[in-house]
This record gives C-alpha cells, sequence and structure tokens, in this order.
C-alpha cells in the first residue's frame, strides 16, 4: 500500500500548533525596533537624492541636524508652489532662520559634543547649486564648519 | 483544596505582537544615513587680505562646473569618467613635472618622512550647476583621494586602507591629505 495514493484511510492532520507564532512575531518587533529609529520630521519637500560611490556612513546620528531643499509636496504646492524650498525641522524657512536654528541646534547637544556637530544637507538631485551655495554661505557664517551631502550608495 | 485557575487564553498575543510591529513599522525608518563628509572652510575675516591665501599657481587645480554641467579641469573642457585620472595624476606628480604640485618632505609620527604633495583641488560652481552633476564631481575627487590612499597602504602595510587600524589610517591620511576647497562662490551664468 502506497503512502500517497491512500484511498480510504482517513487519517486527520493534526491542528498545527500556533504557540510559538507570537513568539515569532515578537522577535521580528525587536528586530525593528532595535535597527530603526524613530522619524523625527514630517517631509515637506520632495527629496531623491543623489547617488554617490564614496559615501561613508554617518558616525554619530544624535549629533547631526538636517536641512532638507527640494520641491513641496504636492499638498503644499497650491501654496508654496513648486521651486526648490529650505525646510527646517517642520517647516518652511529661508535662508535666514538657519542661523537660528543652528543656534538652537546647537543649544539643544551637550556642550563636549557640540564641536561635533554635523549638518546633513539632503537636497534634491534637481535642485540647482544657488540655492545650496546659499545654505553653504550661511553655515559659514555661523560656522557650523562639519557638514554632510546625503547620498545614497550606488552599486 | 484551590480551584485550578483556568488557562489565560493566548491566541491573541500574537495579534497584539502584529499590531505594536505594524506601529513601529510605520513610525520609524531604516535610515543609515550615508552621504559625503566635508568641512567647510571659515569665513575669511573682514579685513583680511584674499593675498594672503594665494598658492603656488602649480599647487592648485581649479574644477569648474559651469551652469550646463560642462566639468572644465584647469582651462579645458574634460569628461567626468577622466576627471578622476587626471587629479590622480595631479595629486602624485609621478614625473616631477614642474607644472605640477611641488611635493615637501614631511616628517609623520610612528612612520617617518614621506613626499607629501602640495596640491589642492578647487571645487567651482555656478549657481546654476544641477546638484546632482556637483555631488558627482565630489565624489569622483573623493575617489581619486581614496585611490590614492589604497595604493599607498597597499604599498606600506599590505593592506586596504580600509583594514588598517586606527593610528595606521592616521598616517596614511596625513600621507595622503584630502585637500579638496570649495571657492568661494562665484556668479558666472544667469540661469535659474
Amino acid at each position: 500500500m502506497s503512502k500517497f495514493g491512500g484511498s480510504n484511510n482517513k487519517k486527520e492532520v493534526p491542528a498545527m500548533s500556533s504557540g510559538s507564532l507570537s513568539d515569532i512575531v515578537f522577535m521580528l518587533l525587536f528586530f525593528f525596533m532595535v535597527t530603526t529609529q524613530m522619524r523625527e520630521t514630517e517631509n515637506k519637500v520632495i527629496v531623491k537624492v543623489p547617488e554617490a560611490s564614496e559615501v561613508v556612513k554617518l558616525e554619530r546620528k544624535d549629533l547631526a541636524s538636517y536641512i532638507n531643499i527640494g520641491s513641496p509636496t504636492r499638498q503644499y504646492q497650491a501654496q508654496y508652489g513648486t521651486e526648490p524650498r529650505i525646510q527646517l525641522n517642520d517647516s518652511f524657512k529661508t535662508v535666514d532662520d538657519i542661523r537660528d536654528f543652528i543656534a538652537a541646534e546647537r543649544e539643544s547637544k551637550s556642550e563636549a559634543d557640540r564641536q561635533f556637530m554635523t549638518v546633513n544637507i539632503r537636497a534634491d538631485q534637481d535642485v540647482r547649486m544657488g540655492i545650496i551655495t546659499d545654505v553653504k554661505q550661511e553655515l559659514r557664517r555661523c560656522s557650523a564648519l562639519k557638514i554632510m551631502y546625503t547620498a545614497r550608495k550606488a552599486e | 483544596m484551590g480551584k485550578k485557575t483556568p488557562a489565560i487564553n493566548s491566541s491573541s498575543t500574537a495579534d497584539i505582537a502584529f499590531l505594536l510591529l505594524c506601529y513601529f513599522l510605520m513610525t520609524t525608518t531604516m535610515g543609515s544615513q550615508t552621504g559625503l563628509s566635508r568641512r567647510l572652510p571659515p569665513m575669511p575675516e573682514k579685513d583680511q587680505k584674499l593675498e594672503d591665501q594665494k598658492v603656488n599657481r602649480r599647487n592648485i587645480v581649479i574644477v569648474r562646473i559651469n551652469s550646463n554641467d560642462r566639468i572644465f579641469a584647469g582651462s579645458e573642457p574634460i569628461d567626468i569618467t577622466l576627471l578622476k585620472d587626471k587629479i590622480k595624476e595631479f595629486l602624485t606628480n609621478p614625473s616631477d613635472d614642474p607644472n605640477l604640485p611641488e611635493k615637501e618632505a614631511k616628517e609623520i609620527e610612528g612612520y617617518g618622512t614621506v613626499q607629501v604633495s602640495k596640491g589642492v583641488v578647487s571645487l567651482q560652481n555656478d549657481r546654476g550647476t544641477s546638484y546632482q552633476s556637483y555631488i558627482a564631481v565630489q565624489n569622483e575627487l573623493v575617489k581619486a583621494v581614496n585611490e590614492l590612499r589604497d595604493e599607498f597602504s597597499r604599498r606600506n602595510f599590505g593592506k586596504k586602507f580600509s583594514l588598517l587600524d586606527e593610528d595606521k589610517q592616521d598616517i596614511v591620511k596625513k600621507a595622503v591629505p584630502q585637500n579638496i576647497s570649495e571657492a568661494e562662490p562665484k556668479d558666472i551664468g544667469k540661469k535659474k
């Protein structure tokens, strides 16, 4: 009698135990909790960062502050148009606001770490250098000299 | 005789864990942030003369990107694929060409004297240059320096630069400095 061609022996398949399911899911949960970080701000500009092959990792994530540059997302286009704008924290700002932003960011870091503060420039790959040059000049004026051009790794 | 406590039905813990999992998936980002690290030059003092920072002409190469994303190294146009080799040649000066940067014997702690190039790459861009090509050029410049560092560490330590320990990396960094300066902005082409 073959094992597969069984015609009339009705053996019942035992129910799959789902007791370990929750353990598996919890493991997944912990994995994501450890590897990800909370999203701090909502993106109001569209940023598609350019590719580069020689990228390095950001050393201290807690010491980074972000300047986003790009066209406003669709829901804000009616209000702000499609010209590239600067986003600091949660709102659209101009170049003149960078000074206050940097001062506030500096204030929030501990004294010993202030010199290692990095300003990440997350700019869309299609923006023109004009706006970025303005930002850079303003950063130089506030002597926030450690910067990083965010780019993704190209294969 | 105590009553037996009924077992808690645990079939819903999986659902609860799934809910939590979904919450974290939505609110967090996987981001490992990567990018090109740079140090901006400090703002010059108002009374400081620009002439102070003049470097010998042979020690500087000006890489310019115009508003149409054309790249110029020195004065002639160059393709981006050739830029890296040009910069490497500029920084090493293998044949001691008098038009290429001079070298300076430098004492490095823990290693000895090395001929260190005094070459500086100056990157100029226009207001109309696209960010993408700017980053591409920056990337090529970094790549040139990284390859020189790799060559140096292979010659002297027999390993790739990234596999060296920290002290040796510092030595290589001093022997092959990354002298990329971002010049004062210039307004040439008017293009928004």
